[in-house]
């Protein structure tokens, strides 16, 4: 007689949890929320301040693990992405929906009960928007992705706002347009030398799709209204003159960069240099504008 | 891997995980309390 005996399957570990959260695209968008908040005119308790921005940072968390959730299959097929707890199989499918899902409700019911219900709002919408909406249903579709899903990014400063005041304005509006337009040039030039990886992946890219010459002539265009939405908080006088100062300096590298990229093209094992540069710059430009803006709304 | 290795291993997996829960729970509990306290300042002060 044989007998079968069923793999004995290791729980996953709490650090494979909370990779599932992508620690580091959180840092960005703890960042924009909580300069959001600071740019409020109205003060919040720090204890209240500090629960809000761990409620953005859950329910960005919260999307992440349901993203990897979803995207197993791809993430197996790229390099960047096949360390990740599901394709290395350190986790299954279904702990990381359950966490997803859990973390997604817990960081909406706190938000709720401690912050008030337009903060609560607007991350429920940011987080189904980047599920359902970038990860479900554009993700695979159309190169398109990353212009529509790019919004799911842009919430934070307006929920910081909105955590702070209860309500929603033009400055915070103008803070979500800014990260919404800078998203294309940001992932565009990432996509410009991780271009084999998508195209292995299946996943619909600009470069994969229409090529590296029409997607350098988008980072270049889409970097324009970029740059208006950054500067035009200042001369609508909702910000001083730090803000404004810096906005027009570092924008224009952003632009100086963005068309270096946007007139070259690559040659064979081009090393992408210019293209590296942007998007490295392009995280350290959001960085500076929105700590420009609490400067500015500090020393006002 | 023997059976036994993996037991070990498992269990070692819980103790860890476990620890991190106990270690959140706590943080929310004194979290929770904060904001009421905040609270019911504000609802005075107003």
């Amino acid at each position: 007689m044989t007998t079968t005996t069923a793999p004995i399957t290791l729980p996953a570990d709490w650090r494979d949890f909370l990779a599932l959260t992508k620690p580091r695209v959180m840092t960005l968008v703890v960042f924009t929320g909580l300069c959001g908040m600071l740019a409020a005119p109205v003060p919040i308790h720090p204890i209240l301040g500090f629960t809000a921005i761990l409620c953005i940072a859950l329910g960005a968390g919260a999307a992440g693990a349901l993203n990897q959730w979803y995207e197993a299959d791809l993430d197996s097929k790229m390099k960047r992405t096949q360390k990740r707890p599901l394709p290395a199989g350190r986790m299954d499918r279904q702990s990381a929906l359950h966490f997803g899902v859990g973390l997604a409700g817990f960081s909406l019911a706190l938000m709720y009960f401690a912050i008030n219900l337009a903060a609560t709002l607007i991350l429920a919408v940011s987080i189904l928007f980047y599920v359902f909406v970038y990860t479900i249903w554009l993700k695979r579709r159309t190169p398109q992705n990353i212009v529509i899903g790019g919004a799911a990014g842009a919430f934070p400063p307006l929920i910081g706002w909105a955590a702070a005041t209860g309500d929603v304005a033009l400055l915070p509006v103008l803070l979500f347009a800014l990260i919404f337009l800078w998203t294309p040039p940001h992932f565009w030039a990432l996509a410009l030398f991780v271009k084999t990886d998508y195209a292995n992946a299946g996943v619909p890219m600009l470069p994969v799709v229409a090529g590296e010459r029409t997607t350098r002539t988008q980072i270049g265009l889409y970097t324009l209204p970029m740059v208006a939405a950054a500067i035009l908080p200042w001369p609508l006088g909702l910000t001083g003159a730090i803000y404004g100062g810096a906005a027009v300096l570092l924008s224009a590298v952003f632009l100086a960069m963005a068309v270096q990229v946007a007139l070259r093209s690559s040659v064979p094992d081009d090393a992408m240099l210019p293209e590296k540069r942007l998007f490295k710059y392009s995280i350290l430009y959001l960085f500076l504008m929105f700590g420009a803006l609490v400067v500015d709304r500090w020393l006002a | 891997m023997t059976d036994k290795d993996s037991t070990a291993l498992i269990r070692a997996r819980q103790k860890a995980r476990a620890r991190v829960m106990a270690l959140l729970l706590g943080a929310f509990v004194i979290l929770v309390f904060a904001i009421s306290i905040v609270k019911i300042q504000i609802g005075h002060a107003g």
